[in-house]
C-alpha cells in the first residue's frame, strides 16, 4: 500500500501526517473584484485605489463578472459542482490594510462547490485529491512597517483584487503529496488561463493544515500554517511542522488548534495565534449586493469552450504520439511546454521531437535558469533540427552540439541549425570512400589493438571511436561501425 | 403675491418658467431665511455662495429656455448624502471635515435636473433616531411648539429635512428612510415624506445605515412637490447593484384624483393597545375621506406585524455595526491616536461615535456573533420574510393601506432621550415597510388635542408609487391641512 511509505518514524513508532490546504490564487483580471479599478501587480503604493477600495462613505461594490467567469472556468477545470446560486458574505474584522472593516468573501453558499484534483507522484503513480469548495473574495491591502521610524503606511494597491480560495479535502499524506498538489493545481490554473499562478508576486499562496496521527486513528489536532509562498517553502513547513507536532505528542504533551506561521530563514514555524484568540468573524450576507446567480446554459457555454487541460493532454500525448507517461508527464506540466513540444512535434517523428525538447531544451533552460518564453531557441528551430536528424544531414550526436551553440551565448547563439551546420561543415560524412580512408589510417597506427581486438571483440566499439574522432563526429556511426567490424572481421554484436 | 419662501415647489416652478420671478430672487429670499432660522438648528451647512452661484446658472437657462424640470429650485439637502466638494458628515464625529470627491447618485440626478442646494442638513447621526437628538450637531428645533410654548424634536432621523419644509428654509428637501425616518419626521412637521421601494433610489453616495432597509425620498409641502422631486430622485444605478432597472414613470401625471374602486386594506394589528383616540379617529376620518371619494375598504390582517420592531432592531443594527466599521480612523475623518492600532481604534471609537451610535453597534455587533447569530439574525431573516409575505397577501386584496404614520404627536425635546424602548416604539407604523421594502406616503392629515399636526400613512407594493401618490393626493385635498407654525423662531 502506498500510504505506508509516507509513514515517518517517531521516537515511539510510526506517525502518519495529514494534510490539508486552502490555496489563494489571485483571478487573472485587469480589474478588481468590485470596483473597478485596476488590479496590476506592483505600481507605486496606492496607485490602484479607487473610492471603493479605500471604503469611502456610501461607495457600493458591484461585481465583476470576468472574475465570476474565471471562477466558473476554475470550478469546470477541477471537475467540481458548479453552483449557480452563491452569496457573498461579509467576514468581519479590523485590520488597517481592511478599509471596509469586512472581507467581501463568501461562506455558507460558495460559487464552486466538490471536486477533484488527480496529483502525478514522483513513483509515477497517480492520486486523487479531493476539492471541498472553491470560492470569491477580496484580497486585502499591506500594512508597511518599515518605511518610518513610528509609523507604518499602508498600501491599498491589492485592496479589493479577486482572489479564489480553493480548499482541498484532508487527502494529502506528505510534504510531496502536498507538493505535487499545489503543482497541478497550479498547472491547472495556468491551463486555464485564470490565474498566473506565480508564487513569488503572491498571485499563489497556500495556507497548510498539518495533523499527526497513529495509522489507523482518529483525525489529530490541526494547526495552520498561513501564507506559505513556494513550493519547496510549502515541503519545508510541512516537515517541520509534523516532527514538532511528534516530538510534542511523544513527549506527553497535546497540539492545540491553532494558526502559525513559517519562517523562511530559519525553516521552522512558529505560533501566531491560538483557538481562543481566534477572531468571530461574524459571517453575514452582504447586504450591498444580491445573491450571485446565473444560468446552467452560461456554464455549459463556458464549458464548451474550455482548453484541453494536462490531464486530458498527458492521455493523447501517450495515445497519439506514443509517449511514455514520463515523457508525456514532464510536456504537459506547463501549457507552454506542451504547445512548444506539440510545435515541434508537427509533421515530424514525436519521440524524436519529445527527446528533443526535453533532453536539450528543459535541460538547457533548467541549467541556465530560464524560462521557456525566455529561451533563446524558438520551436521552429528546434524542429529544422530534428529535420536534419531525421534527412541524416547531422547525426544525434552532432545534433546536441548544434543545438549548444543557438542556445549558448555566442556568436552561433539563435541562429537556425542549417545556418550553424553549413557554417561549420558539420555535414554527416555518409560517403563511404572517406570513412574506409580513416578505418585504415586508424587500423595502420594501431597495430597492438588490432591484435587486441581479435582476442576481445568488444574492442572495436574503440576503433569506432576512433573513427568518430578523426572525422570531428561528422562520420555516420552506422556506416562506420559496419566498417571497422568488416575490417577488423568483428561479427556484429546483437 | 405670495411670499417666495412660501411657495411650494410646484408653484416656484411653474412661477419661473413664466418669469414671474428669477431664480436668483427664489434662493436669495430662501438664504436669508435659512439664515434667519438658524434657532431651529435644521441646517448644519449653508452653501449660500454655492446657492447663489447654481442660481445665477438656472436664470440663464430660464432665459435662453434650456432650463430643466427643477431649475432654480432650492433644495436642503440631509447630511448624510455625499456632496462633491461640500463637507458631508452624517452628523457624527467620527467623520470630522470630511469632504467627499463624489457625489451621490440621487443629488446628482437633482442637480442635473436643475435644482440648487441651500445647505445640508441635521440629521440624527448616522440615522439612527427617532427624535434627531442624536446628532453630533445638537438636536434640530421642530417650528411646531408645544402647547405651553415648549421645545419639541422635529422627529428623525430626517429631522433637519422636516424643519426646514415645514420652516420654508427649503422648498423641498431630501431625507433618507431606513425605519421610518422620512415618514415619521413628516408627521411629526406636518409635512409630506414618501419613502420609495427599495431599489428605487440609487444608495450610492449615502453614508450606510442599514444597507437591506435605507432608501432616499423626499420630504415636501406637497403631494405634488413629492411626486415631482421622486421623478428626479429615482432611477436605476449600475452603481449600486440594489437599485432597480425599473422605468422611473412621471409620478405627476399619477394625480388624478381618481381613486374609485381603488380597494383601501385596513390592517387590524395597527390597532394597537393604548393608541390615543385622537389616532384612532384620525384613521377614521382617513378611510371616511377615501370612502367618499369612491375607495372601497377592506380590512386586511398582516399577523406578524407585532414582530416587526424586533425584527427591525435586530437587522438595522446587524447591518450597521459593519456598516460603520471602516469609520476607523485610518483614512479619514477623526482619529484619536494610540499607543497601538487597538489603542488607536478604540480611542477614535470611543470618541467619535455618540451614545445612540454605540448602542447599536454593540447590538449589532452581538446578535451577529458566534453562538447567537442563529438565534437572532437569521431568525429576524426568517421573520422579515413572514412580514413581507403578509403584505403579499394583503395586496391580493387591496391596492394599498392605510394606517397612522406615528402613535403620537411630536414629543418634547428630551423627553425620550434616555428610554430608547420608548423612542424606538415611534416606529411602531413605519418599520414594517422597510422591512418589505414598499413606498409609503406620510400625508399630514390633521392636528392633535394639543395643537400638532399627525399623519396619515399609505402604503403601497412594490414600485406602487403612483397609486400611493394619487390616493395620498385625494387625502391631501379631503384634509385641507394649511395649519402653520408660527414662525416664533425669526
Amino acid at each position: 500500500m502506498a500510504a505506508t511509505d509516507n509513514l515517518i518514524d517517531g521516537l515511539t513508532g510510526a506517525w502518519e501526517i495529514v494534510l490539508g490546504l486552502e490555496v489563494h490564487a489571485q483571478v487573472s483580471s485587469v480589474a478588481k473584484l468590485f470596483s473597478g479599478a485596476s488590479a496590476t501587480y506592483g505600481g507605486e503604493p496606492n496607485a490602484h485605489v479607487s473610492l471603493v477600495d479605500a471604503a469611502m462613505p456610501g461607495m457600493l461594490p458591484v461585481i465583476n463578472w470576468f472574475c465570476v467567469e474565471q471562477a466558473v472556468r476554475t470550478g469546470l477545470g477541477l471537475k467540481a459542482k458548479i453552483n449557480t446560486y452563491s452569496v457573498f458574505d461579509r467576514k468581519n474584522y479590523f485590520y488597517p490594510d481592511l478599509p471596509q472593516g469586512y472581507q467581501i468573501s463568501q461562506f455558507k453558499d460558495p460559487i464552486v462547490g466538490e471536486g477533484q484534483i488527480e496529483i502525478d507522484l514522483d513513483d509515477g503513480t497517480v492520486k486523487s485529491v479531493g476539492i471541498e469548495r472553491l470560492h470569491l473574495e477580496q484580497d486585502a491591502g499591506k500594512s508597511m512597517h518599515d518605511q518610518h521610524p513610528s509609523l507604518s503606511f499602508v498600501d491599498l494597491n491589492r485592496s479589493g483584487v479577486a482572489l479564489m480560495e480553493i480548499v482541498s479535502r484532508p487527502d494529502m499524506r506528505s510534504a510531496a503529496e502536498a507538493q505535487a498538489y499545489v503543482k497541478k493545481l497550479r498547472a491547472i490554473l495556468r491551463y486555464l488561463g485564470t490565474c498566473d499562478g506565480n508564487m513569488e508576486q503572491g498571485s499563489l499562496r497556500a495556507d497548510v493544515n498539518v495533523s499527526v496521527r497513529r495509522p489507523g486513528d482518529e483525525l489529530g489536532t490541526r494547526c495552520e500554517i498561513k501564507n506559505v509562498n513556494s513550493i519547496r517553502f510549502i515541503g519545508q513547513a510541512i516537515e517541520h511542522e509534523a516532527r514538532r507536532q511528534i516530538a510534542v505528542i511523544e513527549d506527553g504533551g497535546t497540539i492545540d488548534q491553532e494558526t502559525r506561521l513559517f519562517d523562511p530563514r530559519s525553516g521552522e514555524t512558529r505560533s501566531m495565534r491560538s483557538k481562543e484568540e481566534a477572531h468571530d468573524y461574524r459571517y453575514f450576507p452582504d447586504p450591498d449586493l444580491l445573491p450571485l446567480t446565473f444560468s446552467q446554459e452560461w456554464v455549459d457555454e463556458i464549458a464548451a469552450h474550455l482548453p484541453e487541460l494536462p490531464d486530458d493532454k498527458k492521455r493523447r500525448f501517450i495515445e497519439t504520439y506514443g509517449l511514455s507517461p514520463y515523457d508525456a508527464g514532464i510536456l504537459v506540466s506547463e501549457r507552454e511546454s506542451a504547445e512548444f513540444f506539440e510545435s515541434v512535434a508537427a509533421g515530424r517523428d514525436p519521440k524524436m521531437a519529445a527527446n528533443m525538447v526535453i533532453g536539450s531544451v528543459f535541460a538547457g533552460l533548467n541549467k541556465s535558469g530560464l524560462s521557456l518564453a525566455e529561451s533563446p531557441v524558438t520551436a521552429d528551430q528546434v524542429g529544422a533540427l530534428v529535420d536534419l536528424i531525421a534527412d541524416n544531414t547531422i547525426s544525434t550526436r552532432i545534433a546536441k552540439d548544434v543545438f549548444d551553440m543557438m542556445f549558448d551565448e555566442g556568436p552561433d547563439q539563435g541562429k537556425d541549425p542549417s545556418v550553424i551546420v553549413a557554417e561549420k561543415g558539420l555535414q554527416q560524412v555518409t560517403d563511404t570512400t572517406a570513412i574506409e580512408a580513416a578505418v585504415d589510417a586508424v587500423i595502420a597506427e594501431n597495430p597492438d589493438k588490432v591484435e587486441q581486438v581479435r582476442a576481445k571483440p568488444k574492442m572495436a566499439g574503440w576503433f569506432v571511436g576512433q573513427v568518430m574522432a578523426k572525422t570531428g563526429g561528422k562520420a555516420n556511426p552506422q556506416a562506420v561501425n559496419a566498417l571497422v567490424r568488416d575490417k577488423l572481421g568483428v561479427p556484429d554484436e546483437d | 403675491m405670495t411670499a417666495l419662501i412660501d411657495l411650494d415647489l410646484a408653484a416656484a416652478r411653474d412661477g419661473l418658467a413664466q418669469k414671474e420671478f428669477t431664480a436668483t430672487e427664489v434662493v436669495d429670499a430662501h438664504i436669508a431665511h435659512m439664515e434667519q432660522s438658524r434657532a431651529l438648528n435644521a441646517v448644519i451647512l449653508e452653501t449660500a455662495d454655492l446657492a447663489r452661484e447654481m442660481a445665477a446658472g438656472a436664470d440663464q437657462r430660464l432665459a435662453n429656455g434650456t432650463a430643466r424640470a427643477l431649475e432654480g429650485l432650492p433644495l436642503g439637502i440631509k447630511d448624510l448624502f455625499c456632496t462633491k466638494g461640500v463637507r458631508t458628515t452624517a452628523c457624527s464625529q467620527i467623520l470630522g471635515d470630511f469632504t467627499p470627491q463624489y457625489e451621490s447618485r440621487v443629488t446628482q440626478n437633482l442637480w442635473d435636473a436643475g435644482a440648487i442646494m441651500l445647505g445640508k442638513l441635521n440629521n440624527d447621526e448616522f440615522a439612527m433616531g427617532s427624535s434627531n437628538e442624536t446628532s453630533h450637531f445638537g438636536p434640530v428645533i421642530n417650528p411646531w411648539r408645544g402647547a405651553q410654548g415648549e421645545h419639541l424634536v422635529p422627529g428623525g432621523s430626517s429631522g433637519g429635512s422636516s424643519a426646514a419644509v415645514a420652516a420654508h428654509i427649503g422648498v423641498a428637501a431630501t431625507a433618507t428612510d431606513t425605519g421610518g425616518s422620512i415618514r415619521q419626521p413628516a408627521a411629526f412637521t406636518g409635512t409630506v415624506g414618501l419613502k420609495p421601494t427599495y431599489g428605487r433610489c440609487s444608495r450610492w453616495g449615502i453614508v450606510a445605515f442599514a444597507s437591506s432597509l435605507d432608501q432616499a425620498g423626499p420630504i415636501t409641502r406637497t403631494v405634488r412637490d413629492a411626486a415631482i422631486m421622486l421623478e428626479h430622485m429615482a432611477g436605476h444605478d449600475p452603481m449600486d447593484t440594489t437599485s432597480v432597472d425599473v422605468p422611473v414613470p412621471q409620478y405627476e401625471a399619477a394625480l388624478t384624483g381618481d381613486i374609485r374602486g381603488m380597494r383601501i386594506g385596513i390592517p387590524k394589528e395597527y390597532r394597537v393597545d393604548g393608541m390615543p383616540d385622537e389616532i384612532e379617529a384620525l384613521w377614521s376620518q382617513g378611510i371616511d375621506w377615501l370612502k367618499a371619494a369612491g375607495a372601497e375598504i377592506v380590512d386586511v390582517s398582516l399577523p406578524h406585524t407585532q414582530y416587526a420592531l424586533p425584527t427591525y432592531y435586530i437587522i438595522a443594527p446587524a447591518e450597521a455595526s459593519s456598516n460603520l466599521a471602516r469609520y476607523d480612523g485610518v483614512r479619514y475623518g477623526h482619529r484619536v491616536n494610540g499607543n497601538s492600532i487597538t489603542e488607536m481604534y478604540e480611542a477614535t471609537r470611543a470618541a467619535g461615535f455618540g451614545d445612540e451610535v454605540k448602542r447599536r453597534i454593540l447590538i449589532g455587533t452581538y446578535v451577529l456573533s458566534a453562538g447567537y447569530y442563529d438565534a437572532y439574525y437569521v431568525k429576524a431573516q426568517k421573520v422579515r420574510r413572514l412580514i413581507s409575505d403578509d403584505f403579499s397577501a394583503a395586496y391580493r386584496q387591496c391596492d394599498l393601506l392605510l394606517t397612522p404614520t406615528t402613535p403620537s404627536p411630536a414629543f418634547a425635546l428630551g423627553s425620550h432621550f434616555d428610554d430608547p424602548v420608548q423612542m424606538y416604539i415611534n416606529d411602531v407604523f413605519t418599520v414594517t415597510v422597510n422591512l418589505a421594502g414598499l413606498p409609503a406616503l406620510s400625508i399630514p392629515a390633521g392636528m392633535s388635542a394639543t395643537g400638532l399636526p399627525l399623519g396619515l400613512q399609505l402604503i403601497g407594493p412594490a414600485f406602487g408609487e403612483e397609486t400611493v401618490l394619487r390616493a395620498g393626493h385625494v387625502m391631501e385635498q379631503a384634509a385641507q391641512f394649511t395649519a402653520r407654525p408660527d414662525q416664533w423662531w425669526v
